[in-house]
This record gives structure tokens, sequence and C-alpha cells, in this order.
């Protein structure tokens, strides 16, 4: 089963939105409920930075008997220090962002914690591609 | 203990009358929505600062029992109506976050 949606960066209050439409599907499938919380924290985080940094893309959930892969996409300025932005608590995230509670530099830490796999295509000015891979046990 | 008795005890205030029956098994309080996502379990009464849309998402995402909103802060009516339409527990205090904690410990013992 294959989920798409599209990160509208005009609608920043929908953040989560496709996180959510991912859980819910995950929950009717009787998937375990760590599994689910994992996707959740992961593609909630990959949703987020997509809003904040990269001005908005696509998410896709592709879920199978065994694992479900995660693929957020952005066109935005890319990540230029890759290894930095991994760093917990460094972020390029503007004060406005900050204030309403983002921008702690937790997310791409919590989606390297929350999957089994991640691979991330970026570089400055081309955008960035998030595979996020969790296997359900 | 269930919502509306946590919030009865406490004299809240209902921001939403949805999920008043949910079931309020712990408490979590944190304004840093990435914190959340990873520390609030379900089923935990969340305490934020944070009124703004964005929230909800993460509320929903958690299972938060319900999210209280601590020192009289108002909540956006934006904010109140899409909680009430995802059927997400908000309740708002004249109480700041350590005496809602403390009392909540007291109550949940």
């Amino acid at each position: 089963m294959k989920l798409n949606y599209v990160i509208d960066k005009n609608n920043f209050d929908m953040a989560g939105e496709a996180s959510s439409s991912v859980k819910k599907t995950l929950s009717k499938l009787g998937v375990s409920p760590p599994v689910i919380k994992r996707v959740a924290i992961a593609m909630y985080e990959a949703e987020i930075n997509a809003f904040i940094h990269g001005g908005g893309g696509t998410a896709s959930a592709e879920i199978d008997s065994d694992k479900i892969v995660i693929i957020v996409k952005d066109s935005g300025v890319g990540i230029a220090d890759l290894e930095l932005a991994m760093q917990e608590g460094w972020s390029t995230a503007n004060e406005q962002v900050r204030k309403m509670g983002f921008g702690a530099g937790m997310g791409l830490p919590n989606i390297k914690k929350n999957t089994d796999e991640l691979e991330i295509d970026t570089a400055q000015g081309q955008g960035t591609e998030v595979k996020m891979t969790i296997y359900i046990k | 203990m269930k919502v509306k008795e946590l919030a009865e005890a406490l004299n809240m205030e209902l921001v939403t009358s949805a999920g008043m029956d949910n079931e309020v098994k712990g408490v979590y309080a944190c304004d840093l929505l990435s914190r959340v996502m990873s520390g609030c379990g379900e089923g935990d009464a969340w305490i934020t600062v944070q009124t703004h849309l964005n929230v909800l998402a993460v509320a929903e995402l958690d299972e938060a029992a319900c999210i209280i909103v601590p020192e009289g802060i108002v909540v956006e009516a934006a904010t109140a109506e899409k909680a009430e339409e995802k059927e997400i527990a908000m309740l708002s205090s004249e109480l700041g976050t350590y005496e809602i904690c403390w009392r909540l410990h007291e109550l949940l013992s």
C-alpha cells in the first residue's frame, strides 16, 4: 500500500496531517503501537522540517508486511553541513518558529533514533530527500 | 481518572467538550514540540503554553489524554475549534505548570 501527500508550504497549520493519516492507517492495519510511535515521530519530524526549511514538498509512505518506507522530499535550500545538522541542539530555524516550540535541533536526531535505516540526499541549493525505513518486527 | 474528573477537581475551564472521558494515565509538561513528540506518552495529560494549531497534531500523534494550557493563557478560537473537530480534549487553567503538576501528582497517586 502506498500513500502520497502534498506538504503545502502555505498551510503550516496543517503540518503533521500526513503523519496523522499514516498513523491512523497503521493502527487500522493492526501494526503494533511501539512501531507506530516510531513511524509517527520520524515522519512528523521530517514533515515539519519540510515545512520549516524546505518550503513544502511531498511525503509518501509505502507499507509492506515487513517494513514501512517513508520518503519526505522538498525543494528548499538543502542542508549545507549534514554532519552538523545531525547533532542534537543544532538548528537553523528562525526566531518565529522557535517561539512556536519548533527549532530545538532535535528533528534529524529524533528521526535517526526512531528509524532502522535513514538515507538523506541533500546539497546546498538542491533540496532534501529523507528516506526512512522502519521494520515491523 | 477521566479528563472531566481532573478538570472538575482542579476547577479547569473546558476549552473543548470532546475527549472528556479519556483516561489520564500520567502527566507530561514541555513546550518544545520535538521533545513532546518523543517524550509524551499515550494517555498523558500534556501541559503546554503553546496554543497554536500545530500542538493538535502532536497531541493526536502522541495520543495524549488532553492538553492543559496553564497560567490562564487564552486559547485561540481556531485552535479550540480544530481541537473539537479532531476530538482532542483541551483544558485551560489559571494555575501555573508547577502547581498543576504537583496537584495532578497528588490526584493520580
